[in-house]
């Protein structure tokens, strides 16, 4: 079945701090290799839309927001693990 | 308790904290603009202090502020301040604000990352709102997600230059861990305490299993600070931090206005009673009414008028009211009037600071013009001895600072013997006026005697005086002193009551001279006038006599010129011519 959900993804981001950019990359090689074809990224700065982070609770930088499928859950940081990412979304049972 | 004027100058680069005593350590507060440290263990008021800062920021200097709950959810916050009557929700509306930040427990972290979110966020919110103030507590929760301490630092770094740039005052809040303060530099972000300007450390210990919690500031750059240990107390306001006066103290202004000490003999010895603002220690064993006297005090004060404060430690309030009224001292109508007001001190637990912050705030509360604690010696149970006389320092400066008149009483130990030795608080170097009460054990009786050691400033009776107790009032007897000794009880008793027979006899055997004389001065009236009829009666017998005497004569020389004129001798009328001188 997750097989083919849709992936929905918020990346909230420091403007073009090192690790955002890095997470930016991260997470884009992620999906092409993990998700092919069922993801969809929204990059949120937060310097530009400060207020979006307050109302959402982002404190870190970079944080991922999976928003679809459920459970909503974030992860922290760049991304750099991806065998976290993979157990985070609950994939790594298929990558495997 | 007033703010007292510092000696460190109050400069305009200080952001007031409200909280009463920590301004005065600090000159005004935390270095304005800048970061300060606050670093203690758990439950050593962190929390606290920091929130206590935003409301009086927020309340009192028109500087909203920000608080960052890395630990504590907001709410919880608001609610356990509630206690302290800050009326958060209102400043919520307004100018108090509060983030959540902290981090969800299910949260995965895969990396790296920072807090330009936070930041971002909070610059969003700070534009919106004008925060001057923000507070980040227990900001260590959140670098304890960091991966290594280069990327803390880096954080760290972060967050102050952000603060500084905005000029924000901030207050970053830290753990520290084990209960040395000395500790926390081995820790990870121990370093910050390099970094930051003003770093302040909360120290929670327990002395023979009495809470004692102090703060010290540790640095404060650009300022002069007191730099010891300060006692303070989470208190029914917020924080109360205790603080020996400093030296630029403006002295409290000497009265020379009399206060009764409710006992009119006792005045007397005193030259006129206690002087208004002064400290009265009243020693002496259990048993010798000590609560009396002060009870005394009391009564007048408050049939003065002033408002009085009666801080009982030994007894109930209301058992002391009882106690006195049998000794005509009634103090209930005063505390329903609302003039005394009687604290049963033995709901207080604490050490002794505890006791004398919240003495204090009593007093302020209730505007006392006099204090009453009985006994002080109470505070020496609790605590170390070492806090408890600094307390006594401090209760006394206290006093005389707001000009307050301070009756306080100890309790000598049984076991340190007959003499008159001080009180364990060494109080009685303090005081001005120290009254000593004792048993004096004579002919099988003990009675109380009072005397007073010393009383700054006035001439005062040295007798040891009987202090009588009865239905009627309190007072004190005239004193009999016999081979040395001071008569008291049936000794003073049977010695007035000799005096009065001896004086009752000399008045009589003085009547019965007087009467004696008068009997006399009778007699001798009477003789008086019958010699007086009889001298009369001589008087008139004389004139007749004469009378008799010279008509016989004037008989006889008319009878001889007759004799003559018929002889007709000789002519003797020439010789009588000229005969008459």
């Amino acid at each position: 079945m997750s097989r083919r959900a849709l992936f929905k993804f918020r990346l909230y981001v420091a403007g073009d701090a090192p690790n955002s950019t890095q997470a930016i990359a991260n997470l884009a090689a992620f999906c092409r290799a993990h998700l092919p074809d069922r993801y969809e990224v929204e990059i949120v700065d937060v310097f530009r839309e400060p207020k979006r982070a307050l109302a959402e609770g982002i404190f870190m930088t970079p944080t991922l927001v999976v928003l679809t499928p459920p459970p909503v859950r974030r992860i922290v940081g760049t991304l750099s693990h991806t065998q976290t990412v993979l157990q985070a979304l609950g994939l790594l049972d298929i990558a495997a | 308790m007033k703010s007292t004027p510092s000696p460190l100058v109050n400069s305009p680069a200080k952001a007031s904290t409200g909280i009463a005593g920590f301004d005065a350590i600090t000159g005004g507060g935390l270095p304005h603009g800048r970061t300060t440290l606050l670093v203690g263990g758990p439950g050593s008021g962190k929390t606290v202090l920091a929130l206590q800062f935003l409301v009086h920021g927020a309340r009192d200097c028109k500087e909203p502020g920000i608080f960052v709950a890395f630990e504590e959810n907001s709410k919880r916050i608001v609610a356990n301040a509630e206690s302290f009557g800050w009326k958060l929700a209102a400043l919520r509306k307004k100018n108090l604000f509060f983030m959540d930040a902290q981090p969800p427990p299910e949260l995965v972290r895969s990396g790296d990352f920072d807090l330009g979110g936070m930041l971002a966020a909070l610059e969003a919110l700070t534009s919106e709102t004008g925060a001057r103030r923000i507070v980040f507590d227990a900001l260590d929760v959140v670098l304890a997600l960091l991966p290594d301490l280069a990327a803390e630092r880096r954080e760290i770094y972060r967050l102050h230059e952000w603060l500084l740039t905005r000029e924000l005052t901030g207050i970053i809040t830290l753990k520290a861990g084990g209960d040395e303060t000395s500790s926390i530099s081995q820790q990870p972000f121990g370093f910050m305490q390099f970094m930051v300007d003003c770093a302040v450390i909360l120290n929670h210990s327990v002395v023979l299993g009495v809470s004692q919690r102090s703060l010290r500031v540790q640095k404060f750059r650009g300022s002069s600070f007191d730099e010891n240990e300060s006692p303070f107390l989470i208190g029914s306001s917020g924080l109360e931090v205790a603080v020996a006066h400093t030296l630029s103290r403006v002295d409290a202004k000497v009265s020379n206005e009399r206060v009764s000490s409710g006992i009119e003999r006792l005045d007397t010895m005193l030259g006129g009673g206690y002087y208004r603002g002064a400290s009265v220690l009243i020693t002496g064993f259990s048993g010798t009414a000590k609560t009396t006297l002060s009870g005394a005090f009391a009564e007048a004060a408050c049939r003065r008028g002033e408002r009085t404060l009666f801080v009982c430690f030994d007894t109930n309030s209301t058992e002391v009211i009882r106690n006195l009224a049998s000794v005509g001292i009634r103090l209930d109508a005063y505390v329903k009037s609302g003039c005394l007001r009687m604290i049963s001190a033995r709901v207080i637990t604490g050490s002794a600071e505890t006791y004398l912050v919240r003495i204090k705030a009593l007093a302020k509360e209730h505007g006392a013009r006099c204090v009453v604690i009985d006994p002080v010696s109470a505070w020496s149970k609790s605590g170390n001895d070492l806090s408890t006389q600094s307390v006594a320092d401090r209760l006394i400066d206290w006093s005389k600072g707001d000009g307050t008149t301070l009756v306080c009483t100890s309790l000598l130990d049984e076991m340190s013997g007959q003499g008159e030795g001080g009180s364990q608080l060494q109080i009685s170097a303090l005081v001005d006026t120290w009254i000593h009460l004792n048993y004096l054990v004579q002919a099988g009786e003990r009675n109380r005697g009072l005397s007073i050691v010393k009383s700054r400033g006035t001439a005062h009776s040295n007798q040891v005086r009987e202090l009588i107790l009865s239905d009627a009032g309190v007072t004190l007897a005239d004193t009999y002193t016999a081979g040395g000794e001071v008569l008291m009880g049936t000794l003073r008793w049977e010695k007035e009551r000799a005096e009065r027979v001896v004086h009752e006899a000399a008045e009589v055997a003085a009547e019965l001279k007087r009467v004696k004389l008068d009997a006399e001065e009778a007699e001798l009236n009477v003789r008086l006038k019958s010699l007086q009829t009889e001298l009369v009666a001589k008087q008139v017998e004389k004139a007749l006599l004469v009378r008799s005497t010279q008509s016989h004569e004037g008989e006889l020389s008319r009878g001889r010129t007759q004799m003559k004129e018929l002889r007709g001798a000789d002519a003797a009328i020439p010789k009588r011519k000229r005969s008459p001188p």
